[in-house]
């Protein structure tokens, strides 16, 4: 009976149909392997085998029909060669730099991300970031812990040490008014600052003065702030001209991707005093940090973890979850790409 | 009013302290050896006192300086200045309300960021070049989005935190001496019942006798170990010994902290702790509201000495 029983479950198990993981996503480090679980469907592991990437998608693949895709697992037109049967891309991220679009449009396959779960974590961050560099937050913990010395402040000068510059009537330039720019709008209205943007497309319902280009946005912000996502046209967007016209007063915050900024241009700009800060949640090489940014006070790193918060962790594992069970039903994704403006 | 004897309490400010020297016949506290012996000296001279949250005018220093006519504090908080001592002999007492009220607030919702998001420990661990070596630790990190806020005392400054706290979703609880109408806000008729119905409680009351150690043992414990504090208040508004142990145990979840018990004195068992954020006082320290709050202290003593009415007097 128990072998009936046993072989039972086996067959049910092979029934499921297979979503392919090319890598551990962070989910798992943290929740263990069973927090996308679902008894709708099952997981092939492809870190799991010996054989390089190609050959096992070769192998043990073909008739897969959906990928669940992180940042750190980009999904390359070579290997939707390689799986046929590929109906959807599913990824853990609001980002959709690492997944080649165009060849998903090519071949009908849809591509899901998990929506705006954690578009106000992404705002908090933002905002956190920059009161931090404002107020020197992080600058002042460590003095104050005796970690390392604010080097504006000489020995005995208790009159500079943690002296900021204020929030309140500051005017705030957002590059990319989506769902993470309009969160981020909402909270910095709240400390007196006063919001324009530049996007797209100009929104038609938001009262907030629109800028063509960014460089104009730049010219006519105190605080520039990147919400957009990496493409083609964004690459590098934050370039000489625009960081010049932002000015020696200007700071400027990046929780978008790290290549949407020229970040040796950036450098050279803090380093030089032609701007008057930064903070960064990405870097166009991650891990590796600019050495000259590590030494600097005017500068808050975060290594590109917006996102990284427990309620964002069990949202999003709840949305995959649901995502993939709707696709195996034939139901309605909960989300899918949207062109955003 | 170069005649004028203004006494400076302590180091406070460069560009007030050069104005003070221009306008007055100014006399810093803090370089006199023999205090005793300066003021019997001085006695006479010394018109109006300047001081701050640091150091100001107690009933010791009043009494030596019988031609004393104003106070005129470069700070919004009194606790540092005698105010019985100084109705009783009709002395006039200035602060600095409102201007700084934005910078407060800027700060408490910084530290609230600080300490969920643990700001300083990423920016330490990218610094350090751990995130080259290896994975971040995922672990520890809070959503500030849409946690319930509890401040007590809601003034000026409390507001100001309360509005900025709504923008990110935040229910907001409070407690105050007395319930305010018409407000959104949820009243608990004491700190202990706020601190058991809120994630993040703010102390943004003034320090008087009653509110001296408001945050005790029974709070933290109601605060409990998600809790988190956030001082942007006076150092002597937490009982500053239970809070640490509370912290270093584990029974409270987290603190920011802009002021202590015996500043500049920092306990040195919370600078290992990645869930506290500390700040050295800086609270209305923006290079921008520190000139405006000294423009505001010389302000009122121009207008106390050429008989015109006080800008922002208390007293």
């Amino acid at each position: 009976m128990e072998a009936c029983h046993g072989h039972g479950k086996e067959k049910e198990s092979q029934d499921l149909p297979r979503v392919l993981l090319f890598k551990p996503p962070p989910d798992f480090h943290l929740f263990g392997d069973e927090c996308f679980s679902s008894n709708k469907f099952k997981f092939l592991k492809a870190w799991e085998s010996p054989l390089p990437l190609d050959q096992f998608l070769k192998t043990h693949a073909q008739s897969v029909e959906a990928i669940l895709s992180s940042g750190g697992a980009p999904v390359t037109a070579e290997t939707l060669r390689l799986m046929p049967a590929v109906r959807l891309v599913m990824t853990t991220s609001a980002g959709l730099n690492h997944i080649d679009i165009a060849e998903c449009r090519r071949r009908g396959i849809t591509v899901a991300n998990t929506g705006n779960v954690f578009s106000e974590d992404v705002a908090d961050l933002a905002v956190g970031l920059l009161i931090d560099l404002l107020r020197n937050i992080s600058a002042s913990d460590r003095f104050v812990k005796q970690w390392l010395r604010p080097r504006q402040a000489a020995e005995g000068d208790c009159y500079s040490l943690g002296i900021g510059s204020k929030l309140g009537g500051k005017r705030v330039g957002i590059v990319g008014l989506g769902s993470i720019g309009s969160l981020v709008a909402k909270r910095l209205d709240a400390f007196g600052c006063s919001i324009s943007y530049n996007s797209r497309t100009k929104k038609p319902s938001v009262s907030y003065p629109f800028y063509s280009n960014v460089c104009e946005l730049a010219a006519n912000c105190d605080i520039l702030i990147i919400c957009c996502g990496l493409t083609a046209e964004t690459h590098h967007m934050i370039n000489k001209q625009v960081l010049s016209a932002l000015g020696k007063e200007g700071v400027v915050i990046n929780i978008g991707r790290g290549p949407i900024i020229d970040e040796q241009e950036l450098v050279r700009c803090l380093v030089q005093g032609e701007i008057k800060g930064a903070g960064l949640d990405v870097f166009e090489n991650e891990p590796d940090v600019p050495k000259e940014l590590l030494a600097l006070d005017n500068v808050v790193l975060s290594p590109h973890c917006a996102i990284f918060t427990w309620e964002t962790f069990k949202d999003r594992q709840k949305l995959v979850v649901e995502n993939l069970e709707a696709f195996f039903s034939n139901k309605p994704l909960l989300t899918k790409i949207v062109d955003n403006d | 009013m170069e005649s004028i004897g203004v006494l400076m309490a302590c180091p406070m400010n460069t560009y007030l302290e050069q104005e003070l020297e221009r306008r007055f016949n100014l006399f810093k506290f803090w370089t006199v050896s023999d205090k005793t012996q300066f003021l019997k000296a001085q006695q006479n001279n010394i018109r109006a006192v300047v001081g701050n949250a640091t150091a100001g005018a107690d009933a010791e220093l009043i009494d030596a300086l019988p031609k004393l006519e104003i106070v005129s504090s470069f700070s919004v908080g009194l606790d540092k200045v005698d105010m019985v001592k100084c109705k009783e002999k009709g002395v006039r007492v200035t602060n600095t309300p409102d201007v700084l009220t934005d910078d407060v607030a800027d700060l408490a919702i910084g530290l609230m960021l600080a300490v969920l998001r643990r700001l300083c420990e990423s920016d330490r661990y990218v610094r350090s070049g751990k995130w080259k070596k290896g994975d971040y630790k995922l672990t520890t990190k809070v959503r500030f989005t849409g946690k319930t806020v509890g401040i007590i005392g809601l003034g000026r400054i409390g507001m100001a935190v309360a509005k900025r706290a709504e923008a990110f979703s935040c229910p907001i609880n409070y407690y105050s001496r007395t319930e305010k109408p018409n407000l959104k806000y949820k009243y608990y008729p004491s700190v202990v019942e706020l601190a058991s119905n809120c994630h993040i409680l703010v102390v943004a009351c003034p320090l008087t006798e009653e509110t001296r150690h408001i945050i005790n043992r029974e709070v933290i414990d109601a605060l409990g170990p998600k809790g988190v504090l956030i001082n942007i208040g006076r150092g002597p508004h937490v009982d500053e010994r239970e809070l640490v142990s509370a912290l270093v145990e584990g029974r409270l979840g987290g603190a920011g902290l802009d002021v202590f018990e015996n500043e500049p004195h920092v306990p040195e068992e919370l600078f290992g702790l990645e869930n506290v954020v500390l700040m050295p006082h800086v609270g209305s320290g923006t290079v921008e509201t520190r000139k405006t709050m000294a423009d505001l202290v010389l302000g009122n003593l121009e207008a106390h000495f050429l008989n015109k009415p006080l800008l922002t007097p208390v007293v």
